[in-house]
């Protein structure tokens, strides 16, 4: 069995702070991680490995330093690892960077595919979906358990009130869900295999066979217009006082409001 | 693609079993402001089975005209099958702007529909608006967990498309007398579009807490000092006919379940008043409740990032403030 792990290296959204006078982020010193939804579908895929001897392949869009990630990926225990990088890709919306993935997953063998559900630095849970159409694939997103039957996988897919239980035959595309498991730490034995014996495998847009009008800002139906920092609502007033006076002025503000 | 061509707001209506999601009357309420600006109508499209007397109801929450699709194939949500329907309607219906709700269902048949009919999709919405110069749809949404908004637009795709969080746009007010056309769209599924099995179909037994709907909501956080705190914030909460909401830290403190949890990763309320019991005001927090109508704080430390987004403020200590509030809202009561 071949499987594909799509991860992203992301900024650890948790460590980014507002600096209170300006109120813009401060991401200096922000540390970078393998996406947590990504990470627990590697996770995922290391346990078929385990299981059934599975050949788990990593595969990253971005920028050259996203090679960290891949070399995490390997230390975990990932067979091979492919960086696509290109300045051409850069600027990508989920539209142009699932197409990007999509050229790319082409050329590899898979019974299946998996991504995260949402990356913590866009929270778009957009680019899964968007490379399984590509592909033509049944995609099954939100995925908290997973199990082999065969030829198919019988999924968990959780919805706010409750879930299916789903039969898909592969190949296919799942999203997975962090709260699927608990990812495995880098072993010291995997470190060493990442950066002495394992290779990354660097693809540029020459590697892979792509329409360059459905690439990078250029293949982008949609733009940012604008980004800001959400300005903080004025504050009102502030009363320091015993409690029975601070609760009758609560009240005497809720019959002004008329909540109450 | 000749974009003057679409024309219209659509709405994907999403039902459950038969019951239509409040975020579906949500959007079509967003809807009809945004077609009212652009002079154009706005269009619900409901897919399911045995489904053709959920459309009034949709016209009284303000669409002009509803388009359903009523098959066995859609009885239970399956990607394929609603992406299919969904694209037949966009490439013979040509809307110019499509909402979904960002739904752990619209956020999976969105993305698909957008890949199938190559145009953009903006992800998780939490408003929407036209630029008057462009009459493009503005459509702005948080990213780094609430801590950037961006404005995106789509200007040379149609239909532009958008995924809109639940619980950010109020309901347009239902008017029983509103009517509006209803049609038909006959969509020929085949057995390759049910291309995945469902096996069973599991609703979570456990009562579901809904803060999104409520409209008072009494949120205790680190500063209410124990577990054992909210009770004293029900009782309030039942005295104002409101619910129990959370900080995450007392989530993640396992206090309460995850339910009640505002902000990240935990839901985005806009009730009429909001009361925040000990909680601080993380970023996160913030952008998950700042919208509500009124706010009071009550929290010992002054400097508390939350008075800066309170409307009304207390510097004290909850155990003392809150018990003080519950008698005198008693008595408010009383002397009615």
């Amino acid at each position: 069995m071949k499987i594909v792990v799509c991860i992203k290296q992301v900024p650890d959204t948790t460590e980014v702070r507002l600096d209170p006078k300006t109120g813009t982020l401060i991401r200096d010193g922000v540390p970078s991680i393998i996406n947590p939804d990504d990470k627990s579908g590697l996770e995922a895929a290391l346990k078929l490995k385990d299981e059934i001897g599975a050949e788990v392949t990593v595969l990253t869009m971005g920028p050259p330093q996203a090679e960290k990630a891949l070399r995490e990926a390997l230390a975990m225990g990932a067979d091979k690892a492919i960086l696509l990088s290109d300045r051409a890709f850069a600027g990508a919306d989920t539209w142009a960077t699932s197409s990007t993935l999509a050229a790319a997953l082409r050329r590899l063998d898979y019974d299946l595919i998996i991504a995260g559900r949402q990356a913590i630095d866009g929270d778009t849970a957009q680019v899964g979906p968007q490379i399984a159409e590509h592909l033509a694939l049944p995609q099954i997103s939100y995925v908290e358990d997973l199990e082999l039957a065969g030829d198919s996988l019988i999924l968990k897919r959780v919805f706010e009130d409750g879930y299916h239980r789903i039969k898909v035959k592969m190949p296919c595309l799942i999203t997975t869900l962090s709260e699927m498991n608990s990812p495995r730490y880098m072993s010291v034995g995997g470190v060493f295999d990442a950066y002495r014996e394992k290779e990354i495998i660097n693809w540029t847009l020459k590697d892979i066979e792509v329409d360059t009008a459905n690439i990078g800002l250029k293949g982008s139906p949609t733009k940012v217009n604008k980004s800001f920092t959400k300005g903080a609502k004025s504050a009102g007033q502030v009363y320091e006082l015993e409690p029975k006076d601070a609760a009758k002025i609560i009240v005497d503000k809720l019959k002004e409001k008329f909540i109450i | 693609m000749s974009i003057a061509e679409y024309k219209g707001v659509f709405v994907f209506v999403e039902q459950r079993e038969g019951e239509i999601q409040r975020v579906s009357l949500e959007l079509i309420g967003k809807g009809r402001e945004i077609a009212d600006k652009l002079g154009e109508s706005v269009t619900a499209v409901i897919l399911g089975n045995n489904i053709v007397n959920k459309t009034n109801t949709l016209i009284h929450y303000g669409a002009d005209e509803v388009l359903y699709v009523d098959d066995e194939a859609l009885a239970i949500y399956m990607t394929e099958p609603y992406t299919k329907a969904l694209t037949q309607v966009i490439n013979e219906k040509k809307p110019e702007i499509f909402l979904i709700g960002a739904t752990a269902i619209g956020r999976d048949l969105a993305p698909r529909v957008s890949a199938r009919v190559h145009t953009g999709l903006t992800a998780d919405c939490t408003s929407l608006d036209i630029d008057d110069e462009t009459r493009n749809l503005l459509m702005t949404r948080p990213a780094f967990g609430g801590n950037i908004m961006a404005t995106i637009i789509c200007p040379d795709h149609r239909p532009q498309m958008s995924t809109v969080r639940p619980g950010v746009m109020p309901l347009f007010e239902k008017d029983e007398n509103r009517e509006g056309n209803i049609e038909e769209v006959n969509v020929k599924f085949s057995k390759e579009d049910m291309n995945v099995e469902i096996l069973e179909v599991v609703k979570e037994v456990k009562q579901k807490i809904n803060i999104e709907e409520a409209n008072v909501l009494v949120s205790g956080g680190r500063g209410i000092g124990k577990p054992e705190s909210f009770e004293m914030l029900k009782e309030l909460a039942s005295g104002l006919d409101g619910q129990v909401s959370a900080s995450r830290a007392v989530v993640d403190a396992g206090w309460i379940d995850r339910d009640h949890q505002v902000g990240q990763t935990g839901k985005t309320v806009r009730p009429d008043l909001y009361v925040a019991c000990g909680i601080s005001g993380a970023i996160q927090h913030l952008a998950g409740m700042e919208e509500s109508e009124f706010i009071v704080a009550i929290n010992k430390d002054a400097g508390a990032p939350i008075f800066e987004v309170a409307d009304l403020g207390i510097v004290g200590d909850v155990s003392k403030v809150v018990p003080a509030l519950i008698e005198e809202l008693a008595a408010a009561k009383a002397s009615k």
